[in-house]
């Protein structure tokens, strides 16, 4: 088991910090989160993947990418976490691509993952969040068409390749038959595509609406297995962005109380501002801890995945959340204002916390996976 | 093999034939002998200097062979505190004859020793205390009490800290004394804590004499011999961080609410959730923690992360398996012993070793860097302070 970082991450670590330093500051993360139509900087999307390499960090070499693990995908994600970069790498890098992988579908992976790897192509995926209803599948000629709602994707304006997980309607019983994955293209017809307003302004989602809109089929007709391992890897790369938020959100408030004075004193000597801040320090360290170690069982022990996923997410939703409001609430009368950046921590930590489904959920399929169900 | 790893594997092949065969609860007697065959095998003080009785190996060598103690139950608590914290602190300020009378019989297992800081009016800020040693001919008279000694009924030595000078401010007029513990103006009493067993001890000084070539450091200089104490009191030797085993682990509980059948209760379900999330987080810190050791990385203050994290755990792991397995565990047969007993345990962990709230402090103040509290005492003469008994006739 391995919980620090190889000497080549924390170089990736240093080089994206750096690079989103330059390119992502506060002033144009806002900037793009308050211009309607926005979702992300191209530019920089261009030279994440061409200077950087990020896009396809964790795609095998004979789909395009560089072939290293998914270890490397939660470096940059721990820095886009912590710079609140708007940017469809989640959705495309670690959504779609794990998802594409996890298929095993070697004509589809050959055909979608080199556009997605070189950055070239920005894809999505809805992952199916307990609760939600997903669409449906009929078999149609050579293909499939699917029907009814999406409740909600990441970035798919941006997206030039969309993918679904859908019913497949001739094998449903009670409206819960196996899920399959689709694949969309967003000009395709019949596809109505809706913005939602969201809490977190630099992640933006939107309500598909499929009416005998044409799909391809991707993998096995039960996805089941391949569906639950793409969830468990994004469920450690969220993990990661969370940690990388939650260390900003620390390091701004520790920062902040070493210099205001109130009472004579700064407000970091304070027991009742200190030892909270203390308590932070603690969480801080547990959540690095467990997003060390999933990221390494993603690579290095796929037994232990579903457990460190499920983990994972059921301590770091809450703990993100509980640091980035703390911080807010340390902050006093400032964090409440919109020019403070507190309050676009505070939305992506709660965001975060229900991207792959509520808190309960993780915490059920914990309890399921540690045999605790009976 | 490298030479590390085949001296671990010496270690342990030489701990399974030696921990053959021990009772389950050694007594004194034999935890002497035991002691005695690990110095005579060259495991006691292996990274302390040949000259006074260590074997003057690299901390390396001290890893592999805490790595291979770690799976055995070694009777070595009682020479815990002067293995961990008193040996340390008279190899770094004992003067020679100190060192060359000391450290060999403590390794040895000949001498035991305890370690007297902490007073009824000093917790937390032991730098109060009240305990006075004057001049007295060749050397020094000491008065007064001290308390949450461990091991003191079996101790031969202590090292005590004084007040040798109330006028200085409280930092700058206390000295370190080695004490012999079978003075006859030492009574040590027993205490008994909440859990109705006595794991500490009060001790009083009447007319204690000590003589001047027992004081460690300098005279008034006790608080940085103290601070040495309490800096080796977190780097563990291993010797007392051998096999244990948490009463409310999440294996524990879980397995026990299982063979009740509440696991059936997603409520159930849900709080040992909460006992695994918390648990596991602390383990995987301190495997992290280890790492980064082995890496370079030191810990320094972030060790006080743990400490609180464990008290935390500890207090939280009780609670939640008491909840969860209902008021058996509150009035029991004896089936529910061991949880009855981590109930009144826990509080302890959150206490010794200084309290959660000091935790906070030395996080605050050492691993975030936060300014530190206005201290008002801090550069009064000790006499003009509200502190101990001293409270009522201060200024």
């Amino acid at each position: 088991m391995r919980l620090i970082r190889t000497d080549e991450q924390r170089e990736l670590a240093d080089a994206t910090r750096a690079f989103l330093a330059g390119t992502s500051p506060m002033a144009r993360v806002r900037e793009i989160a308050e211009t309607p139509g926005v979702c992300h900087d191209p530019d920089v999307w261009r030279r994440m993947a061409g200077e950087l390499g990020l896009t396809g960090l964790a795609v095998p070499e004979e789909y395009g990418g560089a072939g290293f693990g998914h270890g490397e995908v939660a470096v940059v994600m721990e820095e886009l976490g912590a710079a609140l970069t708007p940017t469809p790498y989640l959705a495309s890098v670690v959504l779609a691509a794990n998802v594409l992988l996890a298929l095993d579908d070697e004509a589809a992976a050959k055909d979608l993952l080199p556009g997605i790897a070189n950055g070239s192509v920005i894809a999505t995926f809805a992952p199916p969040v307990p609760g939600d209803r997903m669409p449906g599948a009929r078999a149609h000629g050579d293909g499939h068409t699917l029907e009814g709602p999406v409740p909600r994707v990441l970035h798919a304006a941006d997206a030039d390749l969309i993918l679904v997980a859908a019913t497949l309607a001739d094998e449903v019983e009670d409206g819960s038959g196996p899920l399959a994955v689709f694949a969309v293209d967003p000009a395709a017809p019949g596809l109505t595509r809706t913005e939602l307003t969201t809490l977190d302004l630099t992640r933006p989602q939107y309500r598909l609406e499929f009416d005998g809109t044409p799909a391809r089929l991707v993998g096995p007709s039960d996805a089941g297995p391949a569906l639950e391992r793409a969830m468990d890897l994004a469920a450690v790369a969220l993990a990661a962005e969370q940690l990388g938020g939650m260390r900003r959100c620390l390091d701004t408030i520790v920062e902040y109380a070493k210099l205001r004075v109130q009472f004579g004193r700064y407000v970091g000597s304070f027991q009742g501002v200190k030892h909270r801040l203390a308590d932070m320090h603690c969480t801080l360290e547990q959540a690095e801890s467990i997003v060390r170690y999933a990221a390494w069982a993603a690579d290095e022990a796929p037994e232990e995945l579903p457990v460190a996923a499920a983990l994972a997410q059921s301590f770091m939703g809450r703990a993100y959340f509980q640091v980035a409001k703390d911080s807010l609430l340390l902050h006093g009368g400032i964090g409440f204002t919109w020019e403070h950046d507190a309050h676009l921590y505070y939305k992506r930590a709660k965001s975060d916390e229900l991207l792959l489904g509520a808190p309960r959920h993780h915490r059920a399929r914990l309890a399921e996976r540690l045999g605790l169900v009976t | 093999m490298t030479d590390i790893e085949e001296y671990g594997r010496r270690a342990r092949a030489w701990l399974e034939t030696a921990t053959a065969g021990l009772p389950g609860e050694p007594g004194l007697q034999q935890a002497r002998e035991f002691m005695a065959r690990l110095y005579d095998a060259g495991y006691s003080g292996i990274t302390w200097p040949e000259e006074y009785g260590g074997q003057g190996l690299s901390v390396a060598e001290e890893r592999a062979f805490q790595q291979a103690a770690k799976d055995f139950a070694l009777p070595v608590g009682v020479f815990g505190i002067g293995l961990g914290m008193c040996g340390p602190t008279l190899l770094s300020l004992g003067t020679e004859e100190q060192k060359r009378r000391y450290i060999r019989p403590l390794l040895r297992g000949e001498e035991i020793w305890c370690q007297l800081f902490s007073e009824p009016g000093a917790g937390s800020d032991v730098a109060s205390l009240q305990t006075r040693a004057v001049p007295d001919g060749d050397g020094w008279l000491i008065n007064g009490q001290k308390v949450w000694t461990s091991v003191a009924r079996q101790a031969d030595y202590g090292l005590l800290i004084a007040r040798t000078d109330p006028d200085a401010p409280k930092h700058r007029g206390i000295t370190m004394f080695i004490v012999d513990m079978h003075h006859p103006g030492v009574t040590v009493r027993p205490l008994r804590d909440m859990t109705g067993e006595s794991h500490f001890n009060e001790i009083f000084f009447d007319d204690v004499e000590v003589p001047a070539d027992q004081v460690v450091g300098g005279v008034h200089d006790g608080w940085n011999a103290a601070v040495t104490t309490l800096l080796h009191e977190r780097v563990s030797i291993g010797m007392g961080a051998t096999r244990t085993e948490r009463p409310a682990s999440f294996a524990g509980v879980s397995r026990r609410a299982a063979e009740r059948g509440l696991t059936a209760d997603a409520a159930v379900r849900d709080r040992l959730v909460d006992l695994y999330l918390r648990e596991r987080a602390f383990d995987l810190l301190n495997a992290r923690m280890a790492q980064e050791v082995k890496a370079g990385i030191a810990p320094g203050a972030r060790g006080s992360v743990i400490k609180l994290l464990l008290a935390d755990l500890t207090l939280f792991g009780a609670d939640v398996a008491a909840e969860i397995l209902g008021p058996d565990v509150v009035a029991h047969d004896g089936a529910d012993a061991a949880l009855a007993r981590a109930l009144s345990w826990a509080p302890g962990m959150a206490l010794g070793g200084g309290t959660n709230e000091i935790m906070r402090n030395i996080i605050g103040d050492r691993v975030l860097g936060l300014p530190r509290e206005p201290q008002v005492d801090r550069d009064v003469p000790f006499r003009e302070l509200r502190v101990g008994t001293q409270k009522e006739t201060g200024k």
